[in-house]
C-alpha cells in the first residue's frame, strides 16, 4: 500500500545467517558492560537490577503475609516483633516503590526500546544514561545499608514528625531516595530530549508508537515532580542532622507541609508507575489482536492528560491530615478528573480487541489480566477520592488493596507482559509459551486471592500497617496469605520460564508476534547501532502488509 | 536539517527548528547588548535596595518581587538568549513556572485555611514571659 | 501517509556517507542536532532546578506568611550591603559568562579563557563574602533551628574561628594551584599555564572576597551592632550616633535603644518613634521572636536557601574549571560551543535564583 522506495530488509535470509554481530556479542568482557554507553546494555543492566530488587521486595512481602497468618495478639507467638514488622513493611514499600516500580518500565524496558522504536542509534545523552544507572546502583546501596543497619521503620512515606525522631537510619534512606530521584530525572530528561530532537525523518509525533507517547508523558512527570521530592528528602535529612525545624512541630514547624511536599512528588509518581504500563498494554493489545489500535490519538492525548492532571490531585492523600476543609473539597473534586483519561484508555483497548484476531499467548494474557486488575484498581480509587468515603477507608486495608491492584496488578503485570513480549527481541530466544500461560494464570488467580479479601478487610475496619489484628479478621487474612504464596509461585514460574529460555529457548525470529513498530524491523537481537540504514517509518499499527512466514515461525513485512 | 523541518511542519506541534538557515546556529551576542543588559541589571539592583528604605507595608514584597522578576526576565531573555532560542525551550521554562505556581498556590492556600487550627509552641525556651500570641498577624 | 514517507529516505541517507568530525557524537546526524539536543537537555535540567528551589521558596512563603514579624526582625541580622555587593558580583559574573559564550562562538580563545576565569573569580568572591556572612552569624549564635542561641544581650564575636575554618580548603587549593602553575612554568607548557593561571587568580579572589566582606562587616559594626542598628530600623535613626566617639557610642546606643529593642513592630511603619507608642496588641516581644521556633526557623530557611545556592555555585565552579581546560585545548568553535553555552545557562540560573533570594532575605523592612 505504500510507495516506500527504501529496500525492505528481507527477514528470512538475514536471520538464517545467524552469525551477525549483535549488541550482546559486539564487545566482550566485564568492562565492556560496566562502561557501556549502549542504551540496550544499560537497559539490560537495569533489568537485572530491578528484577533483583523486586525479588528482595517480594520476599519481604511474603514475610509480611506470613507474619499476618496469625492474629499475633499474643506477642510471644508472633513471627516477628512489632518493631521488626515495621521495618519489614517499610523496606518492602520503599524498595518496591523507589527501586522497582519507578525504574522498572521506563529505565529497563524503556531504555532498551525507546531508541529502537524511534529509529535512532541511541538516546540523546548516552553518558548521562550510564550515569543514571550508576546513580540507581548508588541509591540501591543506601537502601541495602538501611536494610542491614538498625532498620528503617517510618513507612516509605517518611512522614514527620516520626521520621525526625525515629532511631532508624532515616538519613541514609533519604539520601538513597535523593540519589534515586536524580537517576529517575536523568532518565526522563534523556527520553524527552531523544524524542524531541532525534526522531528520524518520517517519524512524526503521530507516527510514534503509543509506548513512546506513554514514556514521553512519564518523562514529563519525572522531570517536573522528582526535584520536589529531592528537596523534600534533603530538608528532611537537614531536619535530622541540623534540626532546622521546618517540618518539626516542636520547633513550630509544620508537618502538614511535609505531606504537601511529599505528595506533590509522590502522587504524580503514581503516574510515573502506571503510565508506561499503559503504554505497554497499548502495544500488546494491538499487536496480539493483529489489528490497528482503536483511537490512537485519544490514547496518545490521554497519556499526556494523565500526566498533567496527575499534578492537581496530590491532596487526596491527606484528607485526614488536618488540611483545610476547602482544600479537601477542591482536591476531591479534581481527583475525579484523572479517571476520564484512564477510562478512555480502557475503552480503547477493549475497542482494539473487538473484531480482532486475538492470539491468546503469554503477553496477551498478561495484558488481559492488566485490564481486569487495573479497572478494579482504578474504580476503587474513585471510592478513595470521594471525601466522605475516604474518611472511613483512610489507612485501612482497602487502601492497601487499591494501590496493589494499580501498582502490582497494573504495573507489575504489564511489566511482565512487556517483558514476555520483547524478550525474544532482547535475548534472541523464544520462551516456552505454555509455561508462560501457566504463569499468567497462577499470577492472576493468586493476585486476586491476595488482594480481594483485603478490600473486605478494609471496609470492615482493619487498619493498615498493624502487626496484629482481632480474631474475626483471621480467615480473610489467611486467605490473603495463601493467595500471596500462590502469587509468589506464579512469579517464580514466570521467572523460570524466562531463565529456561536463555539456555534452551529456540532462536527467536525477527518478528515473532507480527508487530508493525520499528523494533520488529530490527535484527534479533539488535545490532550495536540498531539500524544500519535509517529505517522507513510507516504507521506503527498498520498490519495489512504483515504476513506470517511458517519457515521462520515469525512474521515479515511485505514489500 | 531541511528534511526534518519539512516533516515537522505537518504535525502542528510547538516543536520545530527555530532557525531557518542550515548549518549556522551560533548567534554571538553583540558586546553593547551584553553591557547594556548588565548595566540595566545593576540599576535595577540599586533600585531595589533603594526602595527597601521606604516602608510600603504589604506592597513592599510585591514591589521587590516585581523588580526581581524584571531582572530575572532580563537575564533569561538576553544572557540566556532565550529570545533567539527555539520556542520550545521558552515553553519548557515558562511551563515549569506553572507547576511552581501550582505547588506554591495549593500549599499556601491550604496553610492559610488551616492556620486557625494551629497550636503554636510558645514555650520553646524557659524564662519566657507569657507572650502575646505571635501567630496573630494582620 | 503513503506519500510523505517516500521523500525522506534520500534526504537523510547521506548522513551515513560523510564521516563524523571528532566533536560530533556518533549517534547524532549533524552539529545542529547535537547542539539542539544538548541545549534542550540543559533547559530541562534548569526546570528541575527551578522546581528543586521552589520547595524552599514554598517553605519561605509559608513561614513568612505565618510569622511576618519574625522575618522582619531577623532580616536585620543580614547585612544588606554584603548582599548587594554579592548581587553585583554575581551579575558581573553573568556578564562575563555571556561574554564567554560569545567568544567561544567566535573562536576568540584568549578572551574565552579570560572570561571564564573572570566568572570563576567572581564565584570565588561571592563565596568569600558568603563565608564572612556565615561566620559572623555563627559567631552571634545565629544557628538554624534547634541550635539557635539567642545572645542578643551579650553577642560574642568569635567570627575569626569560623572564618579561619572556612578558609582552610581554599587555602589548600590556592597552594595546589600555585604549585600547578609553577609546574607549568617549569616544563614550559603553555597549556598548563593557561589552565592554572585562572585557577590561581580565582583562589586569590576568594580571599579578596573575605577581605571585602570583613571590611564591610566591620564598617557595619562601627555604625552600630546589628541588633541596635536594626531595632531602630532606620538608617536615619542611627545617623546621629555616627558622630559620636566609638567607645562612648556603644553605651549610648545600647542605652537609647534598650526600651525599643524589646519590641518588634508587627506592622512596622518604620518610624523609630512609632515603636514606642505602638499599641500593645500590635507588637510582639522580642523574646517571643528571638527563639528557636521563631528566629531559629528563619535562620533555618536562610541557611537552607543560601546554602543550597552556594552548593550550586561550587558545582558551577567545577564545571567552569572543566570548561577552562577544554578552552585551553582550543576545542570550541562556531560549530561546537554547546558546553560553554550550557554551562552558561546553568550559571545564569544560579544568578537568577540569587536575584530572588536577595530581596526576599535581605531587604525585608
Amino acid at each position: 500500500m505504500s510507495v516506500v522506495t527504501k529496500p525492505v530488509t528481507m527477514p528470512a535470509p538475514s536471520f538464517e545467517a545467524g552469525t551477525e554481530d549483535n549488541y550482546l556479542t559486539h564487545t566482550t568482557g566485564f568492562l565492556s558492560w560496566a562502561l557501556t554507553l549502549d542504551h540496550k546494555r544499560i537497559g539490560l543492566m537495569y533489568l537485572a537490577g530491578v528484577m533483583a530488587s523486586f525479588a528482595g521486595g517480594g520476599v519481604l512481602a511474603l514475610l509480611i503475609r506470613l507474619h499476618l497468618w496469625n492474629p499475633n495478639i499474643d506477642k510471644t507467638q508472633a513471627l516477628f516483633s512489632n518493631q521488626v514488622y515495621n521495618q519489614i513493611f517499610t523496606l518492602h514499600g520503599a524498595i518496591m516503590v523507589f527501586l522497582f516500580i519507578i525504574p522498572s518500565i521506563p529505565a529497563a524496558l524503556g531504555n532498551f526500546l525507546l531508541p529502537i522504536m524511534l529509529g535512532t542509534k541511541d538516546v540523546a545523552f548516552p553518558r548521562l544514561n550510564l550515569g543514571s544507572f550508576y546513580l540507581w546502583i548508588c541509591g540501591a546501596a543506601f537502601f541495602l545499608f538501611s536494610l542491614f543497619a538498625t532498620g528503617l521503620d517510618t513507612g516509605w512515606t517518611f512522614y514527620t514528625p516520626y521520621s525526625i525522631e525515629s532511631r532508624g537510619p532515616v538519613v541514609a534512606a533519604t539520601m538513597g531516595v535523593f540519589v534515586l530521584g536524580f537517576s529517575s530525572i536523568f532518565t526522563g530528561l534523556n527520553f524527552i530530549v531523544t524524542i524531541n530532537t532525534m526522531r528520524p525523518p518520517g517519524m512524526t509525533w503521530f507516527r510514534m508508537p503509543l509506548f513512546l507517547w506513554a514514556t514521553y508523558a512519564t518523562a514529563i512527570i519525572q522531570v517536573l515532580a522528582t526535584p520536589v521530592l529531592g528537596i523534600t528528602v534533603l530538608l528532611l535529612a537537614a531536619e535530622r542532622v541540623l534540626g532546622i525545624g521546618i517540618f518539626d512541630p516542636k520547633l513550630n514547624g509544620d508537618p502538614v507541609t511535609f505531606q504537601h511536599f511529599f505528595w506533590f512528588y509522590s502522587h504524580p509518581a503514581v503516574y510515573i508507575m502506571i503510565l508506561p504500563a499503559m503504554g505497554i498494554i497499548s502495544e500488546l493489545m494491538s499487536v496480539h489482536s493483529h489489528k490497528g489500535i482503536f483511537g490512537y490519538r485519544m490514547i496518545a492525548y490521554s497519556s499526556v492528560a494523565i500526566a498533567l492532571f496527575g499534578f492537581l490531585v496530590w491532596g487526596h492523600h491527606m484528607f485526614t491530615s488536618g488540611m483545610a476543609d476547602v482544600t479537601t473539597i477542591v482536591f476531591s473534586a479534581l481527583t475525579f478528573t484523572v479517571s476520564i483519561p484512564s477510562a478512555i484508555k480502557v475503552f480503547n483497548w477493549i475497542g482494539t480487541m473487538y473484531q480482532g484476531t486475538v492470539s491468546l499467548n503469554t503477553p496477551m494474557l498478561y495484558a488481559l489480566a492488566f485490564i481486569f486488575l487495573f479497572t478494579i484498581g482504578g474504580l476503587t480509587g474513585l471510592f478513595l477520592g470521594a471525601l466522605s468515603v475516604d474518611l472511613h477507608l483512610h489507612d485501612t486495608y482497602f487502601v492497601v488493596a487499591h494501590f496493589h491492584y494499580v501498582m502490582m496488578g497494573g504495573t507489575l503485570v504489564a511489566f511482565l507482559g512487556g517483558l514476555f513480549h520483547w524478550w525474544p527481541k532482547m535475548t534472541g530466544k523464544m520462551f516456552n509459551d505454555f509455561a508462560g500461560i501457566v504463569s499468567a494464570a497462577i499470577v492472576f488467580v493468586g493476585f486476586n486471592l491476595t488482594f480481594l479479601p483485603q478490600f473486605v478487610l478494609g471496609t470492615r475496619g482493619m487498619p493498615r500497617r498493624y502487626a496484629s489484628y482481632v480474631e474475626e479478621f483471621q480467615d480473610l487474612h489467611r486467605l490473603s496469605t495463601i493467595g500471596a504464596m500462590m502469587l509468589g509461585a506464579g512469579l517464580l514460574v514466570a521467572g523460570l520460564t524466562l531463565l529456561h529460555s536463555l539456555f534452551y529457548g529456540k532462536k527467536a525470529p525477527m518478528n515473532p508476534w507480527g508487530g508493525a513498530t520499528l523494533e520488529w524491523e530490527c535484527q534479533t537481537p539488535p545490532p550495536h547501532d540498531n539500524f544500519s540504514t535509517p529505517p522507513t517509518v510507516g504507521d506503527p499499527y498498520d498490519f495489512s502488509n504483515i504476513e506470517y512466514d511458517p519457515k521462520t515461525g515469525g512474521y515479515f513485512k511485505k514489500k | 536539517m531541511s528534511a526534518s523541518s519539512v516533516q515537522h511542519s505537518d504535525d502542528g506541534h510547538a516543536h520545530g527548528h527555530g532557525h531557518g538557515h542550515d548549518g549556522e546556529f551560533s548567534h554571538p551576542m553583540p558586546i553593547w547588548m551584553l553591557l547594556a543588559v548588565f548595566f540595566a541589571l545593576l540599576i535595577l539592583t540599586c533600585l531595589t535596595v533603594y526602595q527597601s528604605q521606604f516602608d510600603l507595608g504589604n506592597m513592599e514584597i510585591w514591589a521587590s518581587l516585581t523588580i526581581a522578576t524584571v531582572k530575572a526576565g532580563l537575564v533569561i531573555a538576553f544572557f540566556m538568549h532565550l529570545l533567539w532560542d527555539k520556542p520550545l525551550n521558552m515553553i519548557i521554562i515558562l511551563g515549569s513556572l506553572i507547576f511552581v505556581a501550582l505547588f506554591l498556590g495549593f500549599t499556601m492556600m491550604d496553610a492559610d485555611g488551616y492556620r486557625e487550627n494551629l497550636i503554636m509552641n510558645e514555650t520553646l525556651q524557659e524564662s519566657q514571659p507569657p507572650a502575646v500570641n505571635v501567630a496573630v498577624s494582620k | 501517509m503513503t506519500t510523505t514517507v517516500a521523500h525522506d529516505t534520500s534526504a537523510n541517507h547521506q548522513v551515513e556517507g560523510h564521516e563524523h568530525p571528532s566533536w560530533l557524537a556518533h549517534h547524532f546526524d549533524d552539529e545542529q542536532q547535537q547542539f539542539d539536543a544538548g541545549k534542550m537537555g540543559m533547559w530541562l535540567f534548569l526546570v528541575t532546578e527551578v522546581l528543586f528551589f521552589s520547595g524552599m521558596f514554598c517553605a519561605y512563603a509559608l513561614y513568612r506568611n505565618r510569622n511576618p514579624e519574625v522575618f522582619e526582625f531577623c532580616s536585620r541580622f543580614l547585612n544588606e550591603k554584603l548582599g548587594a555587593i554579592n548581587t553585583g558580583v554575581l551579575l558581573f559574573s553573568s556578564l562575563t559568562m555571556a561574554w564567554a559564550v560569545r567568544s567561544s562562538q567566535l573562536r576568540e580563545t584568549k578572551t574565552l579563557i579570560g572570561m571564564l576565569g573572570a566568572t570563576l573569580g567572581c564565584a570565588a568572591i561571592f563565596l568569600g563574602v558568603k563565608a564572612v556572612e556565615y561566620s559572623h552569624k555563627w559567631g552571634l549564635g545565629l544557628f538554624p533551628g534547634k541550635f539557635f542561641q539567642s545572645q542578643l544581650e551579650h553577642p560574642v564575636h568569635t567570627d575569626n574561628n569560623y572564618l579561619w575554618n572556612l578558609s582552610i580548603v581554599p587555602m589548600i587549593l590556592l597552594v595546589c594551584f600555585a604549585l600547578y602553575y609553577a609546574y607549568g612554568v617549569i616544563i614550559a607548557s603553555k597549556f598548563h599555564q593557561r589552565v592554572a593561571g585562572p585557577l590561581v587568580i580565582a583562589a586569590l579572589c576568594f580571599f579578596g572576597g573575605v577581605g571585602l566582606g570583613t571590611f564591610l562587616e566591620s564598617e557595619e559594626h562601627e555604625e552600630g551592632s546589628p541588633v541596635t542598628h536594626n531595632a531602630t530600623g532606620e538608617h536615619a535613626a542611627h545617623a546621629d550616633h555616627d558622630h559620636e566617639h566609638d567607645h562612648a557610642q556603644e553605651h549610648a546606643v545600647a542605652e537609647s535603644v534598650k526600651p525599643a529593642i524589646n519590641f518588634v513592630a508587627v506592622d512596622s511603619t518604620g518610624m523609630h518613634d512609632d515603636v514606642a507608642v505602638t499599641p500593645a496588641e500590635l507588637v510582639t516581644p522580642v523574646s517571643a521572636v528571638n527563639q528557636k521556633g521563631m528566629a531559629g526557623l528563619f535562620f533555618s530557611i536562610y541557611y537552607c536557601m543560601t546554602g543550597v545556592h552556594a552548593v550550586h555555585i561550587l558545582g558551577g565552579m567545577a564545571v567552569l574549571t572543566w570548561l577552562i581546560v577544554k578552552a585551553a585545548r582550543f576545542e570550541f568553535h562556531s560549530k561546537y560551543f554547546g558546553p560553554v553555552d550550557n554551562v552558561g545557562l546553568y550559571w545564569h540560573l544560579v544568578d537568577f535564583i540569587w536575584i530572588f533570594l536577595f530581596p526576599l532575605l535581605y531587604l525585608i523592612t
